[in-house]
């Protein structure tokens, strides 16, 4: 399959030099501007190994323990950077262990270039030994994929790659390229991608959609923004803030959108959805004006769509004309890129407050706080709560850690109660909801933000799918920390299996192995804590140490996390017991 | 609010690229949608393909379906169209014994009336084709299976539309970036 770069608009970098395949994939990363990667090496990507042995010194390639480690590393460096992470496997086996991580970074707009061998081009199609179609395999999961049989097309393959990954609203490209392609000796020249023609990446805001959308604003009595992550991919946080300190609205967040505002700001109001607080998922269905911001409406966010919001106007900001509309009708569109489109809307804006609308939501957090936070946080019972950890957290880190969270009880309580002084602070699955993903993502991003303190919360199922990456962190000596809340259960589930299954605990209980002793194992320092009076001194050791480190802390073991929209629920028939 | 479900006319303007034909088939696949025929060739600029997909949904969902073929990197534009936005064909082939031609002057009358063309005849058998509107071709295929067929077979839908698809100004646009 021939690359259309043709038609693409580039720019002429360096003279040419004859080099073979393998070697021009490498020095096409480092044009990039590629300076880790993550990967596994095999058959069918040995002659890129070998040219990645050559330039060590100018690209550093980690080695994980299983593909999948090596896709959600990439994803965790490019969650926090901004910047595309790279991930790298063999044919067949290591580019399948991919796809988890693949999928993940499309639903989750994440930008990944992923490049894989293939077998000989003329073994295509003969179910040769580690083949497989990874390129209709991550079709459905990838923004733009392809596959190169030539030497002479890689750099305008990786050239597009790269563009398309990072371009618009983000998103994962696979390059798989056959073994051939890499042993070729061809004349080579990278010219960057500037445009691909029929690829539109960022479509215009209009002025008449932006005045359309300040007009609703300023004549709302009850207005409330819900923001998304296209605030962080867009780098639109100052004007995010502007808009909502300029006209006082109540904002609240998604999952992904966490930390782009920080979390002291008072017109933040926490977040929305199934366990988001009480107050911005109640006041959804009261507002007159609802402003969504880079964010697309996930079932996980508007539970039963045909009871969300319908009272309001509703204006959506985003940079897919393909989410406008697609689960909720919405009134003003606004396409175009975050940052533009708001520093648009901020000149539009009258100046204003709305302190009793404000007020409302301090009332309704009062009643949360009594309800459900103060216990969490403060829990007068004996065992140990997972809102209390990341309480111990907060402290020590003063709000400036990045949380990496796995997916589960102990994420929502991640979410919901850990600190973000900093944007890009809070890298979670959040569409895919991957059990497995945190403890590679934090790999990728403690070594993409070496000085920023880096905390990865799992639950003890999660942490298990991945356990193998210890080995990563012990080798490459990624100074991350690692909390693993332990309840001895699959929590998210189990909580289900209680309020919606009569307590038949199918399958969640987990009989679990010495933690401890399987982090000193690879080196690694680690602490138990199964008391409360032990828990503030260990995070303090944990976020004093230089090194690595490992805490496990025994928690109640059938807790659950409230609020809580039930699935198929309005968002008005929030639940806080 | 229940809304029609009609026959619409999906139009698209592709790079001309192996993978994409998977791509879009999966946005139909994963909502459940069946395609009723698709048709792919040159359009009228050089090295753009052009799709023709015929669906049967809402208005509503063909809109969203549109969106989503047009997220596609490698598609430069898709369109919907009604059935009377649009000028539309297909084309059938009818293989029979060249016997019937002579022993059955019925058949020659057919062939004239339904203004159906003979591509070719020898000892064994002769074949027919013949283009226009689906009950048209129901019809011929009706009056000749009376005396037998050896083969049937019909071509998906190719339409043009009434309107404008102003492609060649959108690449124009892009070069000139």
């Amino acid at each position: 399959m021939k690359t259309q770069t043709i038609n693409n608009k580039q720019e002429l970098a360096e003279e040419t030099q004859r080099i073979t395949g393998s070697e021009a994939i490498v020095r096409s990363l480092i044009a990039e501007g590629v300076d880790i990667l993550y990967g596994y090496p095999g058959g069918a990507i040995m002659p890129v190994y070998d040219e990645l042995y050559k330039f060590q010194d100018q690209i550093h390639h980690v080695l994980t323990r299983h593909e999948q480690g090596a896709a959600h590393a990439a994803q965790g460096y490019a969650r926090i950077s901004g910047k595309v992470g790279v991930a790298m496997a063999t044919s067949g086996p290591g580019a399948t262990n991919l796809i988890t991580g693949i999928a993940d970074a499309q639903i989750d707009s994440t930008p990944l270039v992923c490049i894989t061998g293939q077998v000989f081009s003329h073994l295509l199609g003969s179910d040769a030994f580690q083949e497989t179609d990874i390129v209709g395999i991550s079709t459905p999961v990838t923004k733009w994929n392809c596959q190169v049989t030539a030497a002479e097309d890689i750099p305008d393959a990786i050239a597009k790659a790269f563009y398309i990954a990072r371009s618009g609203r983000p998103g994962p490209v696979l390059v798989d390229i056959t073994k051939d392609a890499q042993v070729t000796e061809f004349d080579f020249k990278y010219k960057k991608c500037k445009g691909v023609r029929s690829y539109n990446p960022v479509p215009k805001t209009s002025q008449e959609a932006i005045n359309a959308a300040a007009e609703l604003i300023n004549n709302a009595k009850k207005p409330m923004i819900v923001w998304g992550q296209g605030v962080i991919l867009g780098q639109a946080e100052d004007e995010l803030k502007a808009v909502i300190e300029k006209a006082g609205i109540p904002a609240a967040w998604t999952i992904l959108g966490a930390s782009a505002i920080p979390t002291s700001h008072p017109l933040n109001i926490g977040m929305v959805g199934m366990h988001g607080n009480y107050a911005p998922n109640l006041k959804t269905n009261e507002c007159d004006v609802l402003i969504a911001i880079g964010m697309r409406f996930d079932d996980r966010v508007t539970g039963r769509l045909d009871a969300y919001a319908k009272q309001a106007k509703i204006i959506h900001f985003d940079i897919d004309p393909a989410e406008i509309n697609k689960n909720v009708k919405v009134d003003v569109p606004v396409l175009g890129d975050s940052k533009e489109s708001l520093g648009m809307l901020l000149e539009a804006l009258n100046q204003n407050s709305h302190e009793a609308w404000l007020q409302e939501f301090k009332d309704l957090y009062a009643i949360e706080f009594e309800k459900v936070i103060k216990d969490d946080l403060t829990p007068a019972k004996e065992g140990l709560t997972m809102g209390e950890v990341l309480k111990q957290i907060n402290i020590e880190s003063k709000g400036n850690a990045a949380i990496v969270s796995d997916v589960g009880q102990h994420q929502m309580i991640a979410c919901r109660y850990a600190d973000f002084n900093v944007t890009k602070s809070n890298i979670t699955s959040g569409g895919l909801g991957t059990m497995g993903f945190a403890l590679p993502a934090a790999i990728g991003a403690k070594m993409a933000a070496p000085n920023r303190e880096v905390v990865a919360i799992i639950g003890d199922g999660g942490y298990q799918m991945n356990i193998q990456e210890l080995g990563t962190i012990f080798q490459q000596k990624v100074p991350v920390k690692i909390v693993v809340l332990n309840n001895e259960f699959l929590g998210m589930v189990r909580q289900w299996q209680q309020l919606f299954f009569d307590k038949r605990y199918a399958s969640t209980e987990m009989t679990n192995p010495d933690f401890v002793t399987i982090a000193k194992g690879y080196s690694i320092e680690g602490k138990r804590v199964t008391k409360r009076e032990e828990l503030a001194d260990a995070v303090k050791e944990m976020i004093a140490s230089k090194e690595s480190y490992f805490l496990e802390v025994c928690v109640e073991k059938e807790d659950n996390v409230f609020p809580m929209i039930p699935s198929g629920a309005s968002v008005s028939d929030i639940r806080l017991s | 609010m229940n809304e029609d479900i009609k026959t619409f006319t999906i139009s698209v303007y592709t790079e001309n690229n192996i993978g994409l034909l998977n791509r879009i088939s999966a946005i139909f696949q994963r909502r459940h949608i069946n395609i009723e025929s698709l048709t792919t060739s040159q359009s009228e600029i050089d090295g753009v393909n052009r799709f023709v997909i015929v669906v049967n949904m809402t208005e509503t969902n063909a809109n969203k379906i549109v969106r989503q073929i047009e997220k596609q990197v490698e598609t430069i534009k898709a369109y919907y169209h009604t059935n009377e936005e649009t000028i539309f064909t297909e084309s059938c082939m009818f293989k029979i014994k060249s016997e019937l031609l002579f022993d059955e002057p019925q058949i020659q009358n057919i062939i004239k009336e339904s203004d159906t063309r003979i591509i070719t005849v020898n000892k064994e058998f002769f074949v027919l084709e013949k283009s226009g509107r689906r009950h048209e071709i129901e019809s011929l295929r009706r009056d000749l299976n009376v005396f037998g067929i050896m083969q049937f077979v019909r071509s998906g839908r190719i339409a043009v539309t009434k309107d404008e698809m102003k492609i060649t100004e959108l690449l124009t646009a892009f070069n000139n970036q």
